[in-house]
């Protein structure tokens, strides 16, 4: 497959492979760096923590080297409150919810949206939120939801369906914002003083609407290293190449390795679209984060028509995380995944209770379903 | 063959089907006449009996042993490229019956029809129904039809049960993997899946794949000749490669170790895939087996199944190992491995 299979060239992943070995052992002989002190590499988004896993990349890396799967899954982080939410605007007799597929089964206080769907409530699966526009046109005696969700990657295409609802003049389509930020999430794992992170994998396709400049303080005022990467495999172990003479030679630069996707200046029309409709909320929870200061966004008063949180009651309660889950702790790189007291016993992914375990993307999930059960107690 | 395009007109009268052709009365006696029993032209369903009887002589001939399956079938569309819900419902079960090593004899079909429901389109299907059991040599011999209100069943689900005989030499079963053994598959993964989800419309994907829909008896037959000790086989329906060998690892206690590069997918279900974010491993099949064999018995298997028309892009995709124990690990052709487990639920599309 085209534009596929070059970044998936077994050849070239064993020389960067051999080169990101050379690299880590001179990190070995110069800093000490070793399998005691590993240096931990951030993957901030959920895309790249499933190429990792599905290409077996962290068996490829030296044993000094550590990758924490960060909180970059927009399904993982969604707090059960907001589920909740969700529920009820979908158990309105008079909505057809629309959400994407992999949020189906995050689990709410009491249910899911699949059980939801189950129990009789009009619950579809669409892969953009056009088609749910497309649904409320032919449906107009029914109010269509979307549930917009995830980080600046699918903000500019829920806010151009918002945009175009309002060009026709659509008025029984509305939008569930739960879309969040990077930067300021980044900034708050940075902040934790728990946190020893060495450097990080930044994300692509948000990188592809804000541009290089936003993680520039990364480097600057935190001296992390920073490589914005690409989804293939070759990209990540090209990446971690980067990261890897970064470190060695003393730098910390936000460099950009999937150039192919991501202009310096970010992509200016979705850029425009976002801030057309949305504007930054004081602070959104996440679960297993708690509360961040600036890391989601609402909709701007002008588009109250479209906003369902405005259109329709919903509950917004805070419901808090399971005591027992250490999710905050696996996001960090403060522990592994196995390290969590109910890790693989009373929390796995049929029967998740911390948000990592959530969807396949989760660290927790993905620790679980590859095998590294021999740590499971 | 027949053709489904041009089919004779029937004697029957009406569009659609009513609740009058569920009643027992005329109207249902005409649906049976007409439809049924002419569609399936059999000789044990012609004769009108409310069983089927069979001369156990007959298939004491064929084998020490009787196999017995049922499935149902509920596939949304009914028709789809390559096939409709008729030939899934004759092949499915043929197939059931045939990774046992059973030769598959007799099939019933019972439907249960939504108040509605075109009387073409259950010609059609019914036909599909004839013209893949002659093919696959078997007969559709009793049957049962239900018809409902409007609502309370999706235009049509039918359940089909099949018997076969299985030959005194063949021993196939889940548990009997073992270290050495070779993993057999014949031919490309992903087919029916992939054109399901284009036949749905949803997505406007454009795509050429067609299902891999056909019975599997002729090649298991021609399999067996050469290789009458196959460990285990199983068809990869619903759930894919990914769930049978994992049925295999687990009931065999051993593990399966697969090499991605040697599994064959097409581009274009590969391409569906990328972009809609499933795993081909879980995508469902209706015409593949997977065989476990031992590595002496490999080559000729090979050999003869790619002779055959269905088998002829027949491969070998992974071995048995002694440990880790039930699992299903593959070697992702990129330098590292993972685990490939069952799925927990349906798989749900990735938001990015």
């Amino acid at each position: 497959m085209k534009f596929v299979d070059e970044f998936r060239d077994t050849e070239k992943a064993k020389t960067l492979t051999k080169e990101i070995h050379r690299l880590a052992k001179k990190l070995e002989n110069k800093q000490g760096i070793n399998q005691s002190r590993p240096l931990q590499i951030m993957e901030f988004c959920g895309g790249h923590t499933h190429t990792i896993f599905r290409y077996g990349i962290e068996q490829m890396l030296p044993d000094n080297i550590e990758m924490v799967h960060g909180p970059g899954c927009p399904v993982c982080v969604l707090p059960m409150g907001r589920v909740d939410d969700c529920v009820t605007l979908a158990e309105r007799p008079e909505v057809i919810f629309t959400t994407f597929g992999d949020a189906m089964r995050v689990p709410g206080s009491k249910k899911s949206l699949l059980q939801a769907k189950a129990d009789g409530a009009d619950i579809r699966m669409t892969y953009s939120p056009m088609d749910a526009l497309n649904l409320a046109r032919t449906n107009p005696d029914r109010e269509v939801i979307f549930f917009g969700l995830g980080f600046e990657t699918t903000m500019p295409s829920t806010a151009l369906t918002v945009l175009q609802a309002e060009r026709e003049g659509i008025n029984n389509f509305s939008l569930f914002c739960n879309h969040i930020t990077t930067v300021p999430t980044i900034k708050a794992v940075l902040d934790s003083p728990d946190m020893q992170l060495d450097g990080f994998l930044a994300p692509g396709h948000v990188a592809m609407v804000i541009g290089e400049r936003p993680f520039d303080f990364i480097a600057k005022d935190y001296h992390k290293p920073l490589v914005i990467t690409g989804f293939e495999p070759l990209d990540i172990l090209h990446s971690m190449w980067m990261l890897l003479k970064q470190i060695n030679e003393d730098r910390s630069e936000v460099e950009n390795q999937y150039t192919r996707i991501v202009p310096t200046e970010g992509n200016t029309p979705a850029l425009e679209a976002i801030s057309k409709v949305f504007e930054v909320r004081e602070f959104f929870e996440w679960r297993g984060l708690g509360s961040i200061d600036h890391s989601g966004v609402r909709m701007k008063k002008e588009y109250t028509a479209y906003d369902a949180e405005q259109k329709f009651s919903v509950p917004n309660l805070k419901i808090a995380d399971p005591k027992s889950c250490q999710c905050g702790e696996v996001v960090k790189g403060v522990i592994k995944p196995w390290d969590c007291k109910i890790f693989g016993t009373k929390c796995n992914p049929e029967n998740p209770m911390g948000a990592l375990m959530v969807s396949s993307e989760g660290a927790c999930a993905a620790y679980y379903n590859n095998g590294y059960e021999k740590k499971i107690a | 063959m027949i053709d489904l395009e041009n089919l004779p007109k029937t004697k029957f009268r009406g569009k659609n089907i009513t609740l009058a052709h569920g009643a027992g009365g005329k109207a249902m006696r005409d649906l049976i006449d007409e439809i049924f029993v002419a569609g399936f032209d059999s000789p044990e369903l012609t004769l009108l009996e409310d069983q089927a009887r069979f001369d156990l002589s007959n298939l004491n001939k064929l084998g020490n042993r009787l196999a017995m399956t049922t499935d149902c079938y509920v596939v949304d569309p009914l028709f789809f490229p390559g096939g409709d819900i008729g030939k899934l419902a004759v092949t499915g079960t043929v197939n059931d019956l045939a990774v046992g090593g059973a030769t598959p004899l007799y099939l019933t079909c019972g439907m249960i029809i939504e108040e509605g429901f075109p009387i073409d389109d259950l010609q059609r299907i019914v036909a599909s129904m004839k013209s893949t059991a002659d093919s696959a040599g078997v007969r559709i011999v009793t049957g049962d039809t239900k018809v409902v209100p409007r609502g309370a069943a999706d235009k049509l689900f039918i359940n089909t049960a099949g018997v076969g005989v299985i030959p005194e030499t063949s021993n196939i079963q889940a548990n009997r993997a073992q270290a050495g053994d070779v993993v057999v598959i014949n031919g490309y993964v992903g087919d029916h899946g992939a054109a399901i989800v284009d036949a749905r419309g949803e997505l406007a994907l454009e795509i050429s794949t067609v299902t891999d829909c056909q019975p599997l008896n002729d090649l298991i037959t021609e399999m067996l000749k050469v290789c009458p000790d196959i460990h285990c086989m199983r068809d990869a329906t619903r759930g894919g490669l990914a769930t049978v060998l994992n049925e295999f690892a687990s009931s065999s206690e051993v593990a399966i170790q697969l090499d991605n590069t040697k599994i064959p997918v097409r581009e274009e279900v590969r391409g569906v895939c990328e972009i809609l974010g499933l795993d081909p491993l879980y995508l469902a099949n209706e015409g593949k087996l997977i065989a476990i064999v031992s590595k002496e018995d490999s080559e000729s298997l090979l050999a003869a199944m790619q002779k055959h028309p269905i088998g002829k892009d027949s491969c070998i995709i992974g071995a048995v190992e002694e440990s880790p124990q039930g699992k299903v690990i593959l070697e992702t052709g990129f330098g590292g491995n993972r685990i490939i487990d069952m799925l927990i639920g349906e798989q749900l599309p990735r938001i990015c």
